[in-house]
């Protein structure tokens, strides 16, 4: 079970109280009547599977729910670091020897 | 005679506590601080049990978690099974009950054991997928049997009387292992403050110390061992766990104990306490200190009974004063062993002979052996036993020096008991369990814990440190390491002293060699319990399976509750050898979770019964249950399906329920609709963007119903949406989806719109919501309410506040039947008394509460969806014929609006929802059936659709149905036809799927 | 046309029933032996208000103070003052605990206060329940109950948390050094209360009024 810092409440909790939501950084096109078919189709069912560094957007459900980011290793399950939607990742490259649970 | 092989003096049992206990319906006796397997040996029980696929004869091996034979099924009765009980770490009891799992019908006397003694050939490796997968239509019938020749034990047919529970742990350093390099490590983190918990597998702390040789500051290693517990024990931060066995080791530091609680006293724990508890840790540090397992040697029929670790042997004499036989005969690689033949002297037996692989050994206790005259045999091993129900006589034979050969043809020597030790494999599982790959070092002969995703520090045998002191003062490093890393400051090393000890290297040997070839020689066996020997192995590489991890599937070696604790190295090492390679480029299987078998209840908790999942009631519940209403689940809360009188059953109950709807008025519990107060300047633009109509010109005091959809189109939510005030709208939703729109809108406003100045809060909890129903509901209601109610005062789809019982009220005239009808809505703690007033004043009106079941067929009457039944993520509004719930042309692109304009959404031929009437009126079509348009077809038929809801009308007097059918919409007087399970089809014509009162003039009366 | 609906929701006098009403707490009370390591007490029928808006926004702190007299607290914490307490929930969110029937007059107070401002007031009295635990067995109570640290390390006197509870979720408020406050929702009121029944069965429950 992961244990996740929650940048709005400031601790790290318990897997069980978040929900995941999938990729993160992936906004709605501003003028979504524009968007072809295949472009509609992308945004809305194409998303990344990486062997690594992963964006993703999850919800302290139990906690103070709010939405924020996470930057997770898919291999060892790493966290290197949670951050506020609006806010972009500062890992982007997989960091050397940090510890899992731990916060870059 | 009882106790036959239980010595005179020593152990750490308490001689004037005896124990009975039971063994296949045989009465034994042991001793307070017996675990059941020095019990049964020291009554001289030689077979504990017969093996899992030749069905041979098994007696004890170990003294702990590796056993692989004495796995054992407990329980005096049915409702107290349980299965894969390890004989060595089962305390003895008063009053246990255990038998064999293996061997039917009797463990003496086993029919399988023909088969097994007939042997290899016809039950080689890979047998079951051999000759039993084919034909496949004929695994079942095999399957009955294999699984009850092989019998590993069962689960109860009762219900548990125990209850178990989860204790959720959080410390700075969790210590696994409470060994010398445990409690050392214990000690070093506990007295520089951190949080720690200590857990141990067995009855008590000490682990090794216990039947030590070696003294600890000159005093028996035990005397330390109670020291160093009793200062722990004083320590308010440190918890000490015996009898708690650390099984998993999660991500993130996640560690899970099984803690058995009352298990050494009785087969039920005392009332109100949990016998068995999960401790749930979550670690900043964890110390392994799990130590090694002795790895026995691999010779001729070195599974008889009476064939055993080295170091098992020792731990029964010193430990628990058993002696498992008379005559004993060691096989050593190392001279660690050594002390089984100086104990087994010492308690006044003899040792025959000690055969040592290595040509000239010369440490401390070979020294000592040499000296007190026993035979040594060197650059020898056992080649083989013999023996059918307890070893008679052990072969020795000289081998040569990479133990390959067998060089001289040796001598038979008679003896009971064959003790052998190959070296020590440090106990790696943990270390592995997040899939960090051990590591081989040739120097120590043995596998330690490599790089894994954990914060960890591994202290002691497992970390390949052996020798007694090394392994203090390692287990201290590791305590002060794991504490300081976390932040406490690091305390100095106070360590007991021992005597330090020479000591010989160990050789290699992990096969000992036979004349014969492996595959004519006697069997060999690496993993006892699943019965994998020597020959089985090389003949998996033959076949060519060269990945460690398919020669283990192939063969099974390591299966099941074994987890390979014995027979992995040795049979690994094999399977390298036969391939050529070396260990390390072989590598080791994957470690998985459990390290040793977890109870179901411990894994369930107290989440069991009325606990298993949380249940919702409305505040009106108790007045359902005195009203005798049988409930439905909607989601997790609990909703009055119908209400039976004088036996009704279901149908009899819906038909009175809605005729008295339909004629008079009916009471609906609504509460349980989820309900979310939105407040803000832009709730308006948000209602707009989240919902497919439009809502900039609903006035204050109105209510409007909305459809929800996701970014493809489909519908997911419906429900009604009152305008409370011009910032301020009161959304509600469908049972089942409230939390999940609650964060739908929560998810789009905090990542997509955080500019729209808007809030939402839940109120689901907070209003009580009852629903009246009829065409006499407006004079009842008026009976308890001063809200004019005038028809055109108070049209439909509007809301009006006032007393409702005496309870200010939010009243809606919004309606799910088609006929006249009021939701009010109160504070939840007043809805008791407002319902009492409402029934009291509906005695008149023939007021009949109806449950889900009768709004069921109420509004399929009326042609009205139910999100998750009529719809299943796949359909649009326009699929529903809904489109007059689509705002076209909302400026804003709303959720939903692109997703149904692509091609595939807007194309002809989608499925539609339409009404069905069954051409049979009292045919009840079943819900889900597939529809075809033509009953001739071949099959498999073209289905072009399926019934979504259906129910008998007692109003219009027939069935009918709601259905999705391709191009339905255009197919209006057309016939389907429901193909049933048994052959027969039930046709029945496509119609609107508006029944009753197309026109709407019941609801707005 | 007003921009928000508020109105008084709670009648005066009537028939009143709390979430726990069906559980027969008063019967029970007092009955439980005295040496319980778990008392436990429903703090029934009292004013709930949730309260958004922007913690970041001096205004909107200093609007919230002057209705409540309550500093408005940051994350994962509580203040309170007499009967009143006020919780931080989440960044923009906050639940204050009144006396039961002052809910509406303090709510007109923070609309009145806070007028101008984008913020929501809801009132949610009906809606949950607080049930307060004494005793010297109720941190393993909770131990057996939420993975979150009750440790007072970690949770000392003031913190108030979300967290998950056997398998739901709720709020855990510890309130003063031996007492624990857990805020549940109504409708898994019944649920929580046999949960804490059969968690506290090892300790001894006893009921005061």
């Amino acid at each position: 079970m992961l244990q996740i810092f929650c940048p709005h409440c400031g601790e790290l909790r318990a897997e069980e109280e978040f929900h995941a939501a999938g990729q993160a950084h992936i906004p709605r096109p501003l003028d979504p009547n524009a968007c072809t078919d295949q472009e509609w189709g992308d945004y809305l069912f194409f998303r990344d599977n990486p062997r690594g560094l992963h964006h993703e957007l999850w919800i302290h459900a139990a906690g103070c729910r709010q939405y924020f980011n996470a930057t997770r290793d898919t291999i060892s399950y790493e966290i290197f670091e949670t951050y506020k939607i609006g806010e972009k990742p500062s890992v982007t490259a997989k960091p050397k020897a940090a510890a899992p649970g731990e916060q870059a | 005679m009882s106790q036959i092989n239980r010595l005179s003096n020593g152990g750490r049992i308490n001689r004037n506590q005896p124990l009975t206990f039971t063994f296949n319906g045989t009465t034994y006796q042991g001793f307070a601080g017996d675990t059941l397997a020095a019990a049964l040996l020291a009554n001289g029980v030689d077979i504990i049990g017969r093996s899992f696929k030749y069905s041979r004869p098994r007696g004890i091996v170990a003294a702990g978690a590796e056993e692989p034979n004495a796995v054992l099924q407990i329980g005096s009765r049915e409702a107290t099974q349980i299965p894969n009980v390890r004989a060595t770490q089962q305390a003895l009891y008063s009053g246990l009950v255990a038998t064999s799992t293996n061997g039917w019908p009797s463990v003496n006397n086993d029919i399988m054991g023909i088969l097994g003694k007939v042997g290899g050939d016809m039950m080689a490796p890979g047998f079951y997928y051999k000759t039993f997968m084919y034909p496949q239509s004929m695994w079942m019938t095999y399957e009955k049997y294999i699984r009850k020749a092989a019998g590993l034990g069962r689960a109860p047919k009762e219900n548990d009387p125990d209850r178990y529970d989860h204790m959720n742990q959080h410390c700075d350093v969790l210590v696994v292992g409470g060994g010398a390099a445990g409690l050392a490590a214990a000690l070093a983190a506990g007295r520089a403050g951190a949080r720690v918990i200590l857990a141990d597998e067995q009855e008590e702390f000490g682990g090794q110390l216990l039947d030590s040789r070696e003294s600890l500051d000159g005093r028996p290693a035990a005397d330390w061992v109670a020291k160093a517990v009793a200062e722990l024990k004083a320590m308010p931060e440190v918890l000490l766990l015996p009898r708690a066995t650390v099984n998993g080791y999660h991500d993130h530091n996640f560690l899970t104990i099984h803690e058995r609680r009352f298990d050494h006293l009785g087969e039920v724990a005392p009332m109100g306490e949990a016998r068995q508890r999960m401790h749930r840790v979550r670690a900043k540090r964890v110390v392994l200190a799990t130590g090694a397992h002795e790895r026995p040697l691999v010779y001729g029929n070195n599974d008889v009974p009476g064939n055993m670790l080295a170091g098992a042997v020792s731990t029964y004499i010193r430990r628990y004063g058993v002696a498992p036989g008379k005559q004993l005969v060691l096989s050593t690689t190392n001279d660690f062993a050594y002390r089984v033949a100086l104990d087994w002297l010492e308690a006044g037996l003899k040792v025959v002979a000690i055969a040592d692989a290595r040509g000239n050994p010369r440490g401390a206790w070979v020294e000592e052996a040499r000296a007190k005259g026993i035979r040594l045999l060197t650059g020898s091993a056992v080649i083989e036993t013999r023996g059918s129900k307890r070893v008679s006589a052990a072969r020795i034979a000289a081998i040569d020096p990479v133990g390959h050969k067998v060089t001289s043809p040796g001598e038979w020597l008679e003896c009971d008991t064959v003790a052998t030790s190959g070296g020590y494999s440090p106990v790696v599982h943990l270390a592995s369990h997040l899939g960090g790959k051990p590591t081989w070092r040739e120097d120590l002969l043995a596998f330690v814990p490599g790089e894994g995703f954990q914060q960890r520090v591994c202290a002691g045998a497992v970390n390949g440190v052996f020798q007694l002191g090394d392994v203090l003062a390692d287990g201290f490093e590791a305590g002060v390491k794991a504490a300081g890393e976390v932040g406490f400051a690091p305390v100095s090393g106070e360590v007991p002293s021992v005597a330090a000890r020479s000591e010989d290297a160990s050789i290699a040997l992990f096969q000992v060699p036979h004349e014969k070839s492996t595959a004519r020689g006697p069997k060999q066996f690496v993993d006892l319990q699943n019965d994998v020997t020597s020959a089985g192995i090389e003949l998996a590489t033959r076949e060519g399976f060269e990945s460690v991890e398919h020669v283990k599937r192939y063969t099974a070696l390591g299966f099941g509750t074994d987890q390979g604790k014995l027979g992995n190295i040795n049979g690994l090492a094999i399977a390298a050898r036969s391939l050529g390679i070396s260990i390390t480029q072989m590598g080791t299987t994957m470690f998985r979770p459990n390290y040793t078998p977890v109870t179901f209840g411990s894994v369930a908790g107290r989440n069991c019964g009325a606990l298993f999942d949380p249940v919702r009631y409305t505040a009106l519940h108790a007045w359902h249950l005195a009203q005798g209403a049988e409930f439905e689940d909607v989601g997790q809360w609990k909703r009055p399906w119908y209400f039976p009188k004088n036996g009704e059953d279901l149908h009899a109950a819906v038909a009175r329920e809605c005729k008295a709807v339909r004629d008079s008025v009916g009471l609906l519990d609504a509460s349980t609709l989820g309900k979310i107060d939105i407040q803000g300047p832009d709730a308006r633009e948000f209602l707009n963007r989240v919902y497919t109509n439009a809502w900039t010109k609903l006035d204050v005091g109105k209510a409007r119903y909305g459809l929800m959809c996701k970014e493809d189109g489909m519908v997911f939510d419906d429900g009604v949406t009152a305008c409370l005030a011009d910032n301020h709208f009161l959304m509600t939703t469908t049972t089942g989806g409230a939390a999940r729109v609650m964060q739908w809108l929560e998810i789009y406003h905090q990542t997509e719109w955080p500019d729209l100045k808007v809030y939402f809060t839940s109120v689901t909890d907070h209003w009580a919501t009852m629903t009246l129903s009829g065409p006499n509901s407006r004079k009842l209601l008026a009976e308890v309410t001063d809200i004019d109610l005038d028809r055109d005062g108070f049209p439909f789809m509007t809301w009006k506040e006032g007393l409702v019982g005496g309870v200010p009220a939010r009243v809606f005239r919004i309606s799910f039947t088609g006929e006249l009808s009021y939701e009010i809505n109160v504070q939840a703690d007043y809805a008791m008394g407002v319902l009492e007033k409402i029934v009291a004043a509906g005695k008149a009106y023939n007021l009949t509460p109806y449950g889900t079941e009768t709004m069921h067929v109420l509004r399929a009457e009326k042609g009205f969806i139910i999100v998750g039944q009529d719809t299943d993520g796949s359909v649009t509004p326009d699929d529903l014929n809904m489109g007059w719930c689509v705002g076209r042309t909302k400026p804003f692109s709303w959720i939903g609006w692109r997703g149904m304009n692509r091609e595939d959404c807007v194309r002809e031929n989608r499925k539609q929802l339409v009404g069905l009437k069954p051409v049979d009126p009292n045919v009840v079509l079943p819900e889900g059936a597939q529809l075809v348009f033509d009953t001739k077809q071949q099959i498999p038929m073209a289905m072009v659709g399926h019934v979504t809801s259906s129910y008998y009308s007692a109003s219009l007097g027939y069935s009918f149905a709601l259905a999705m059918v391709k191009g339905g919409l255009k197919r209006m007087g057309e016939k389907v036809f429901a193909p049933l399970a048994d052959g027969r089809f039930v046709e029945a014509e496509i119609c609107s799927s508006v029944f009753f009162d197309p026109k709407g003039e019941q609801q707005n009366v | 046309m007003t921009a928000i609906n508020v109105y008084q929701q709670r009648p005066e006098g009537g028939k009143a029933e709390s979430p726990l009403f069906h559980a027969g707490l008063a019967d029970a009370a007092g009955k439980g032996k005295a040496t319980a390591g778990i008392q436990l007490r429903e703090r029934k029928l009292l004013g709930h208000l949730t309260i958004r808006g922007d913690g970041h926004d001096a205004a909107f702190a200093g609007a919230v103070h002057k209705a409540t007299g309550l500093e408005l607290p940051g994350a994962l914490t509580l203040v309170s003052s007499g009967e009143s307490s006020l919780q931080w929930m989440g960044p923009d969110e906050w639940l204050l605990v009144v006396p039961g029937g002052t809910e509406f007059e303090a709510e007109k107070k923070l609309r009145e206060a806070l007028d101008g401002q984008h913020i929501q007031v809801v009132n949610v009295s009906g809606g949950q329940t607080i049930l307060e635990l004494t005793g010297s067995k109720v941190r393993e109570l909770l131990m057996k109950s939420t993975s979150y640290d009750v440790h007072p390390k970690n949770f000392p006197v003031g913190k108030a948390v979300g967290t998950v509870f056997a398998k739901s979720q709720l709020v855990i408020r510890h309130t003063a050094e031996d007492t624990w406050e857990l805020l549940i929702r109504r409708s898994f009121s019944d649920y929580f209360w046999l949960w804490l029944q059969d968690a506290s069965q090892e300790y001894g429950l006893a009921v005061k009024a």
